[in-house]
Parts: C-alpha cells; structure tokens; sequence
C-alpha cells in the first residue's frame, strides 16, 4: 500500500474544483481575442484590443510606473528584510519574541486599514501623495513576507560552515558574501519574488497613497473594469497575466539552479 | 557569528579592509548588539510607515468629529458606540456571515483537491502548481473575470440564453452569491496549500496498520487521515477568514452598495462621508476581530497535537 488513495468521486470532484480556478481565466484570455464589441460569442480572431491598448498612454505610463513601484520596493524590501531574518535567527536575546510577533501584524492585517492608515499619516504630516508615499508603503507592508520567507530558509540551513569560515582566517565581511548569501540565496530569491508580485499585483493600499500621476497598473485597470471598457480590459489582463506567468515561471527556475533545493 | 577572538589564520591587512574588521570587532562577543544592529533598519521603517500609522489611527478613532469631518478637540468613544446602530451591526454580522461562509465552502472545495494532490504520485508536482499559479495571479484581474462570467450579458447568462435554458439572464452580479464566488475564487488556494502540507507529513504506516487492523476505507480517512490533517484544516481556515473579513476590491466590484462589507465601510468614511474617526473606529472593530480569530487559533494549535504552520 502506498499511502493515500483518492476515490473515483473525489478525483471527479477535485477536477471540478481544477475547472472553477482555472476556466474563467482562460475565458478571458480566449475573449481578448475576439473580433467583436459586445462579446457574446467568439466572432473570429483579433489582435485589435492589444492594438488599442498601445494607443492609450496612460497605460503605458502605469506600466512603467508599476514596474519602477515594483523594482524599488522589492529591492528595499529585500535588503531590510533578510537582514531582519539574519537577526532573528541569532540565539535568544531580549525581545525576540516580541519581534517575531511583530513581523506578523503586516500579514494579518486588511489591506483596507493598512492603505487608510498610511494616508491618515501622510495627511496629518502634509505629505504630498505620488511615487515616493507608494514605495514607502509598498516597502512597510513587503518587509515582513521577505522576513517569513528568508527565515524558513535560514531554519534548514547549516551555520556551522559560517563558524568554519569565521575560524579558517576570512573576516565577517568575506564570511557573509561568500557563505552566508549563497547558502541563503534561493531563500533571498523567493522572498524578492513573493514581494515583486504582491507589489506589482496591489490596489487596494497604493489606491490610497497615490496621487494624480503617480497610477499604477492595477489603479488604471480598475478604472477601465469599473468604466467598463471592453474588450480592452481582456487584453491587458492577459498581458498582466502573461508577465507574471513568465516571472514566476523565470524566478522558480532561478531558485532551483541557485542551491539544492527551493523549498 | 560567535567567535570572540580573531582567527588566528587571519592576514593582517591595511586600509579598508582593516577599516572593515574593526567595524566588525565592535560586535565580536556581543549577540544582542549583532541581533538589534540586523533587525535595527527594517524594524525603524515598520515601527514607522506600519505601526506608527495604526496607532495614529486608534487616536483618530477617540477624536471629536468637527463639521468638516476634520477632527476637533476633545475625547470620545462615541464612534464605537454607533456600532449599536442596526445599520452598522447589519454590515458587521453580514462580513461575519460572508467570511465564516468563504471559510466552509473553500474548506469543502479545497480538501478533496489537496488530497487528490497528496496522493497525486507522479502528477504530485504539476496539480500543486496548477494551485498555486491562481495564487501568483492578479486579485483584480480574477475579479474581473468573475465579473465577465456573470453580468447579464456574461458568458453564463448568453450561454443559457442560446440554449433556450433561460429567457432573461438571471441576476447575478451585485448578489452575495457573486460576491462569495469571488470571495472563494480568491482565496480557494491559502486553504488547499496548507492541508496538503499536513496529508503529505501522514506517516502511510499508520493507514496501511489501519488497514490490517480491518479498519474499512471511510473509518480510516475519518479516524487516521482527517485527524492527522487537522492542523492543515485549522490553519487554511484561519488564511480564508482572515483576508475574507477585511476584504475590500471583492464586495466593491461584484456586490453593489448592498452587500457592503466592514472593508467597504472603512473606505467610505474616508471618502464620501468624510467621517475620519468613525472610518478609523471602524477600522479597530476590522482588527479586533482579526486578533481574536488568531488568538483562538493560536490557542487551539498549542493545546493539540502537531504544529500548525
């Protein structure tokens, strides 16, 4: 016997459930093709939409803004929060608990009341909203899903080699670049994909942190879902959806070459 | 990095290097100083751009409201005794209701697929990935998606409607079944990872001792396998509950100004009726009972069996 067996009725039920995720993305994708206005049925194939898209610069613009957003706030994000797991993992010491309770007030916390505090804050400080409110906060929220991420790898990994380093004559400068991060990279990687998506993919906290200019992808799709302009808004959900496809794709090939293994 | 005294392998060096190794003298032999120098620069920002801003938040929610919306001088707790008023208990026990809800139904839809992955054998890999990679997709651009499928001209509605099996669309956007749809299709995958992580740790010993011992198929999944996976039940429950009690974008798109959720509401103080503190109390009423379903569940995994997470 080889442990769990799955039932003809479960496997159908389970496909079921397969169906659900995955079918009204495909919808999508397969309509942003499609050579009619009112898409009731498939009328033939068009790349129209796409064309349209390239048209209108406020998307492009977001695009951009989204990627620079992205880019700024996971290298941040990953700098602060690998050297935040590094601490944690030292022996016990005062107030590590304390720590590693706060690290999870981010990740439990509503979007909703993270965006509407930060623009409390930045109100009350008469800051004016654009670019640099957005990386601030998409840096505070990411900080702690780098540190959950780069602290599961840390747990596996052997630290007497940094000892054995620290002991053969390298400095902690050489110990850190040479042992350390190569050990930890795959960990390091995962942590900076998991905070490039959340920041690439987030509306809610940077719909209230930005302001007239500063739209990222996600505010100008919501704009267009709610204006419903069709079928553009397939066509640029597909080519949101094939970025991250590819990015993901990319970065678990990445984490799989940079050390034994991802996970 | 422990070691109290330089390697005695070390060369000595000059300029930056010795620059850099008298840096690093300062923490030989000192732990915490290490500990607090790692955590010191992501710990500052939290406390400032996270915590900073929620505390400024419970102020807010004890201010006077002046006319404007804009605070006044002056204490209160006025804004938490509203939530007495009918209107807002409405929306406090419907976001109740959706998240327990969300939670059971994804619960149902999610075990049997984390166990057809868990005893998936050599498509183990590619069933998990296909779980995974809605995870990996845009929120917004899921919800839309179930905006396509289900508006009046949708593809459910005319796909009915040219089979001659309906002859009006039925109305479902701006329903709460549109709106647990979303709410399901969103966060179906923080339910089936962290079960399957506890069928995939059960020990086959057990069932195939089950199975000598006569146990049939059905007593051994409910006295072997669905007691062993409680912690992968508990634990998916509590990612369902959690983001489905604050969500925001899910009962905004495909709700309407009906199925308005306590996410919504936060929102709407702080725009359309500009009531800063009551948004605010609102807000802490959100936290409050975040906290207690991460405590009850915090206690429950420290009195049973196994870790959770």
């Amino acid at each position: 016997m080889r442990g769990l067996r799955a039932p003809g009725w479960v496997l159908a039920f389970a496909s079921l459930v397969y169906f659900f995720l995955h079918a009204p993305l495909l919808v999508l994708v397969a309509f942003s093709f499609n050579d009619s206005k009112f898409s009731a049925g498939f009328e033939g194939f068009t790349f129209h939409w796409y064309e349209r898209l390239l048209e209108r610069s406020d998307v492009l613009e977001a695009l951009k803004m989204s990627l620079i957003v992205g880019l700024g706030s996971t290298l941040v994000s990953t700098v602060l929060g690998t050297l935040f797991a590094l601490g944690l993992s030292r022996r016990k010491f005062r107030g590590r608990t304390a720590l590693e309770s706060l690290v999870y007030i981010p990740v439990v916390t509503p979007e909703i009341v993270v965006g509407i505090s930060l623009l409390l804050l930045f109100v009350t400080l008469g800051v004016e909203l654009g670019l640099p409110t957005i990386l601030v906060a998409h840096i505070a929220f990411n900080i702690s899903f780098v540190v959950v991420v780069v602290r599961a790898r840390l747990e596996g990994m052997d630290r007497s080699l940094e000892e054995a380093s620290l002991i053969l004559g390298a400095d902690e400068w050489t110990t850190f670049w040479r042992v350390t991060v190569p050990q930890l990279w795959p960990g390091i990687l995962s942590g900076a994909l998991l905070a490039f998506i959340m920041s690439f993919d987030d509306f809610v906290i940077t719909s209230m942190v930005s302001g007239p200019g500063s739209s990222t992808l996600p505010i100008v799709v919501y704009g267009m879902v709610r204006k419903n302009i069709e079928p553009s808004i397939n066509a640029i959900s597909t080519i949101i959806l094939v970025l991250t496809s590819i990015f993901v794709f990319a970065a678990d090939r990445l984490s799989n070459t940079g050390g034994s293994s991802s996970r | 990095m422990s070691s109290s005294s330089p390697s005695p392998f070390r060369a000595p060096a000059s300029g930056l290097v010795a620059l850099r190794r008298r840096f690093f003298a300062l923490f030989r032999g000192r732990p915490e100083t290490t500990a607090w120098t790692l955590v010191g620069p992501g710990l500052s920002w939290m406390l400032l751009f996270f915590i900073g801003p929620l505390l400024l938040m419970l102020f807010y929610s004890f201010k006077q409201r002046g006319v404007y919306g804009v605070v006044v001088d002056g204490y209160t707790i006025e804004h938490y005794l509203r939530f007495a008023d009918p209107l807002y208990l409405g929306i406090l026990w419907r976001t109740l209701k959706m998240a327990l809800s969300c939670t059971i139904i994804c619960l149902l839809l999610g075990y049997p697929v984390a166990y057809v992955i868990a005893a998936g054998g050599r498509f183990k890999n590619l069933l998990l990935f296909l779980v995974v990679l809605p995870f990996w997709t845009s929120f917004l651009v899921r919800t839309f998606a179930m905006i396509f499928l289900m508006r009046d001209t949708g593809l459910i509605n005319t796909t009915l409607l040219s089979l001659g099996l309906i002859d009006e669309p039925i109305a479902m956007l701006y329903t709460p079944f549109a709106v647990m749809a979303g709410l399901v299709y969103g966060f179906l995958p923080f339910m089936v990872l962290p079960i399957y992580t506890s069928l995939e740790k059960l020990d086959p010993s057990l069932l195939e001792a089950a199975e000598v011992l006569g146990a049939r198929p059905v007593a051994r999944f409910l006295r072997v396998t669905l007691p062993l996976s409680m912690p992968g039940v508990a634990a998916g429950s509590l990612l369902v509950f959690i983001p489905s009690l604050g969500s925001y974008l899910t009962p905004d798109l495909l709700g309407g100004a009906k199925q308005m959720m306590i996410g919504n509401l936060v929102q709407n103080q702080f725009t359309s009726a500009r009531n800063w503190p009551f948004g605010s109390a609102a807000s802490f009423i959100v936290m409050a009972l975040v906290l207690v379903a991460v405590v009850g569940f915090l206690r429950k995994r420290d009195a049973g069996p196994g870790s959770v997470l």
